[in-house]
């Protein structure tokens, strides 16, 4: 299936007009490490993604917002092909990760989403202690020394600043902390295998303010070693923390570009409307 | 609190539809009714709980009064008849038609009382008018004995001997020196016992093991020389095994000789008298010399003989210790089978197929199989385990002993895999629940960290669904412990020679027939040749089975509120 998909993907791509892709509005990416190229998806019969077409630059944190429901938790969640398990879901177009096709048949589909993390919207933590969560993905890699997950462990959950809250109580149950806490421990589990891409699918939405701003500094700081993307619909996160977004609307890239400029600037209508708070 | 909830809906339902009249307003009908309602609730809760502390409340009185030591009662009749015994219950029989007879005054009191002396007097109890007593009294020096056989005695002692020589005479010095002399009897049968299911045991294992090893050569194709050199080897130690046996046999009969050395006689309330071995008492007491204190330790005592020794008399006596042992080890092996019977079932339906119309089907299927009526699981169980699973094995691993069957005749594993069968719907239920309990977002968690689904599964939803699986483990427990009516077929026994697990290898015998709680208490109650005297048994034998039920549950329950703490932190 995947085959005739790539297939599909690059007659589509050759049988593009020029007029076509202007469509939406794309900045020049100097170092992608993501190449979306008119991905379309379809839950059955219904079309939730129109060929869309982005790139993600390296160690930035790029947003996609949008009303609710336009897709963008869709768009992420097929970048670690996530949605390969809901049945009906028929995807065409690519997405090219360090130059192969995360379609490619030949692709180990375990190991892609090591390198492609993620965090949800709604904090799901394992019905385990701490410890065991943080450790989850090492010892799905056959990590299972003592000494050296006790490393991953602290090293991970101290980048998500979680450290001094939990480290007498690693033992504990993960189910015992508090949102916030619980959002955080994702985090840590997600950056415990070291992965390269960080996907962040509304990741505040049921968080306190104090909360949302702890998420939000933890997400500059990892800047420095993993490309994030994350989904908001949250304007003011997206324009606090993002270097670049990605405005959808209705399966479709309407705009997308550095944030200020879409901020600020706004090329096309719909976008402005939205960032007006107009619709949405 | 559900009453508070129906007023403050009341409440809001008013203030919506004629906004400020939320004080001041007389309670409307619908109010009235939810009250109605919920007082019949809690009427039907309290009745139920009602009759559950009945049940707990009858079986509780008849079984624990069973092991209270009364005071024994001579009687006096009018006829010159005295009777000994205890009291157990006064009746007032036939009130009506004695006032039509014998005028307004003469309710007739009926008496039952155990008069034990079975091997005298033919009967354990007798039914007298309290019109009939001239005397009651309570002399202190009546003894009662409990017996191996024949029952308990009550009378006074007379004599003891040892061969002809009489060694005390008269209530007093009997009593006396029949005490010493009693434990060191005592001792002695124990040694008899050891001898009995210890040495001779052994040897006699050992001797049919050879037997069979024996009919084992005849069976293989071996060379002449190989074969008769090996039967050689058998014949030896054979040979040297029946020496042994012999040994112990004479040793036996040596130690039974002067077991039954000594003697004591008896004399009955009406003056027979009677001569029995002293080893064959188990206990002697004065119970109407006996201070509350005292016969609170031979309560106790009882208890523990109940729970800790073997039957005697067809089961109307001695312990039920096999019983016990059956039902628990039987309901054990049970688990052991259903747990990955009905989880693997569970996480098939729920994780791997396509959820839709077959497996909709397959689960109508499961669901109606926990009503099948528990007897058709027995003939299963007979035509499947013990017949075509047993003979095959059977003509495969034990040909040595056929015709007499191995595994080709019910026993604790055929029963217990039956009863896993009739259980594990409930076990499938209970975990498909758990599995389906587990949220969807979790799973993807741990998929998105790279796990495959397998690994998702075991490490996250397996765990997460655990005290769903143990809920369902421990509904199983509950009914395989009081089911009773299907094993009667595959291997529960009235009395089983051996117990399942023991000091001999293999050390679990899953081919023996076991006894079991809720068997004996049928067995007691309605098949033993005395059920008058074992009806309070048969409470005490009923209670005995709440209590291990309850037990096993307990230890269940308690290892799912533990991974709950473990997994669910401070929300549970
Ligand atoms: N599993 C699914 N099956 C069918 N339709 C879905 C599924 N998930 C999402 N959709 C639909 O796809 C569209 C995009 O959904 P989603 O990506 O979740 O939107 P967003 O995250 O932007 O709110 C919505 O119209 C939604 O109803
Ligand atoms: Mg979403």
């Amino acid at each position: 299936m995947a085959d005739t998909q790539t297939v599909t993907a690059t007659a589509a791509t050759a049988a593009a007009t020029a007029a076509e892709r202007d469509r939406a509005v794309r900045p020049q990416i100097d170092n992608p490490i993501l190449r979306i190229e008119d991905l379309s998806l379809w839950y059955g019969e219904k079309k939730a993604l129109n060929e869309i077409s982005l790139e993600i630059p390296e160690k930035q944190i790029t947003a996609f917002i949008g009303p609710s429901g336009c897709g963008k938790s869709t768009l992420l969640r097929c970048i670690n092909r996530l949605n390969d398990l809901i049945d009906g879901v028929r995807i065409e177009g690519d997405i090219r990760f360090e130059d192969g096709s995360i379609f490619d048949p030949r692709l180990d589909i375990n190991a892609l989403r090591k390198r492609i993390g993620m965090v949800f919207q709604k904090s799901n933590p394992f019905p385990k202690s701490i410890y065991e969560n943080v450790a989850y993905g090492c010892r799905i890699q056959g990590i299972n020394k003592k000494r050296d997950l006790d490393e991953i462990v602290e090293k991970s959950l101290k980048s998500a600043a979680l450290w001094d809250e939990v480290k007498d109580r690693l033992d504990e149950s993960a189910l015992g902390m508090s949102g916030g806490q619980q959002q955080r421990l994702c985090i840590a589990r997600a950056i415990a295998v070291e992965p390269e891409v960080i996907l962040l699918d509304e990741p505040c939405s049921a968080l306190d303010p104090i909360a949302t701003a702890r998420i939000e500094e933890l997400m500059q700081d990892l800047k420095t070693q993993y490309t994030q993307v994350i989904v908001t619909h949250n304007m003011q996160q997206a324009s606090r923390v993002s270097d670049l977004t990605a405005f959808l609307y209705l399966g479709k890239l309407i705009e997308y570009g550095p944030t200020e400029k879409i901020f600020i600037n706004p090329m096309k209508k719909q976008t402005e409307d939205y960032i007006t708070g107009r619709f949405g | 609190m559900s009453v508070a909830s129906h007023s403050l809906s009341g409440a809001l339902a008013g203030r919506a539809s004629r906004t400020g009249t939320l004080f001041g307003r007389s309670p409307g009908r619908t109010e009235a009714m939810g009250k109605a309602l919920t007082w019949l609730c809690g009427g039907a809760l309290a009745f139920n709980l009602l009759l559950v502390i009945a049940i707990l409340t009858l079986l509780a009185v008849n079984g624990l009064s069973y092991f209270w030591q009364r005071d024994l009662v001579e009687l006096d009749l009018k006829d010159g008849r005295k009777v000994l015994g205890e009291i157990w219950e006064v009746e007032q029989a036939a009130k009506v038609k004695a006032t039509a007879t014998q005028g307004p005054e003469a309710a007739i009191d009926r008496i039952r009382m155990k008069i034990g002396n079975r091997d005298v007097s033919g009967l354990d109890f007798v039914w007298l008018d309290a019109k009939d007593v001239a005397a009651r009294s309570r002399p202190a020096g009546v003894v009662m004995l409990e017996r191996l056989e024949w029952g308990n005695f009550y009378g006074t002692m007379a004599e003891l001997r040892r061969g002809g020589r009489v060694l005390a005479s008269g209530p007093e010095a009997v009593w006396k020196a029949f005490g010493p002399l009693h434990e060191q009897k005592l001792r002695e049968l124990a040694k008899i016992h050891d001898l009995e299911k210890g040495g001779i045991g052994d040897v006699n294992y050992e001797i049919e093991r050879l037997r069979l090893a024996e009919k084992k050569l005849d069976l293989q194709k071996l060379p002449a020389a190989e074969r008769s050199r090996r039967k050689a080897v058998l014949d030896a130690g054979l040979a040297e095994r029946q020496a042994a046996y012999d040994k112990l046999a004479s040793r036996l009969t040596a130690l039974r000789e002067r077991f039954s050395a000594e003697t004591l006689v008896m004399r009955t309330a009406d003056g027979q008298t009677k001569e029995m071995a002293v080893g064959t008492v188990l206990q002697a007491l004065r119970p109407n010399a006996m201070g509350t204190l005292s016969k609170l330790r031979v309560y106790v005592g009882r208890v523990g003989e109940l729970v800790s020794q073997d039957p005697r008399e067809s089961n109307t006596e001695g312990g039920i210790f096999p019983a016990i042992f059956g039902t628990v080890m039987m309901v054990f092996l049970m688990s052991f089978a259903v747990a990955p019977l009905g989880v693997l079932a569970a996480l098939y339906l729920r994780e791997y197929a396509r959820q839709g119309f077959l497996v909709r089907l397959v689960r109508i299927a499961v669901n109606n199989l926990a009503g099948v009526p528990s007897i058709v699981f027995g003939m299963f169980g007979l035509g499947f385990f013990v017949y075509l699973l047993g003979g095959s094995i059977d003509r495969l691993f034990f040909p040595e002993s056929l015709p007499a069957p191995t595994f080709g005749t019910g026993g604790i594993l055929w029963a217990a895999l039956t009863l896993a069968l009739l259980t594990v719907p409930v076990v499938i239920v209970a975990a498909e629940e758990g599995l389906a309990a587990v949220p969807r977002i979790v799973r993807e968690g741990s998929l998105a960290l790279g796990a495959t689904k397998f690994e998702t599964i075991r490490r996250v939803v397996v765990p997460a669904a655990a005290p769903g699986i143990l809920t369902g483990m421990i509904l199983a427990m509950a009914r395989a412990a009081g089911e009773v009516a299907p094993l009667m077929i595959v291997g529960m026994v009235k009395l089983a020679p051996a117990l399942p697990l023991d000091g001999k290898p293999p050390f679990l015998h899953l081919e023996r027939k076991f006894m079991h709680l809720g068997f004996h208490i049928y067995d007691v109650g309605f098949q033993s040749p005395n059920v008058e005297a074992t009806t309070p048994l048969v409470f005490a034998t009923a209670l005995l089975l709440i209590v291990v039920v309850t037990l096993m549950n307990l230890v269940a329950i308690s290892l799912r509120n533990h991974l709950r703490r473990k997994y669910a932190g401070s929300a549970v």
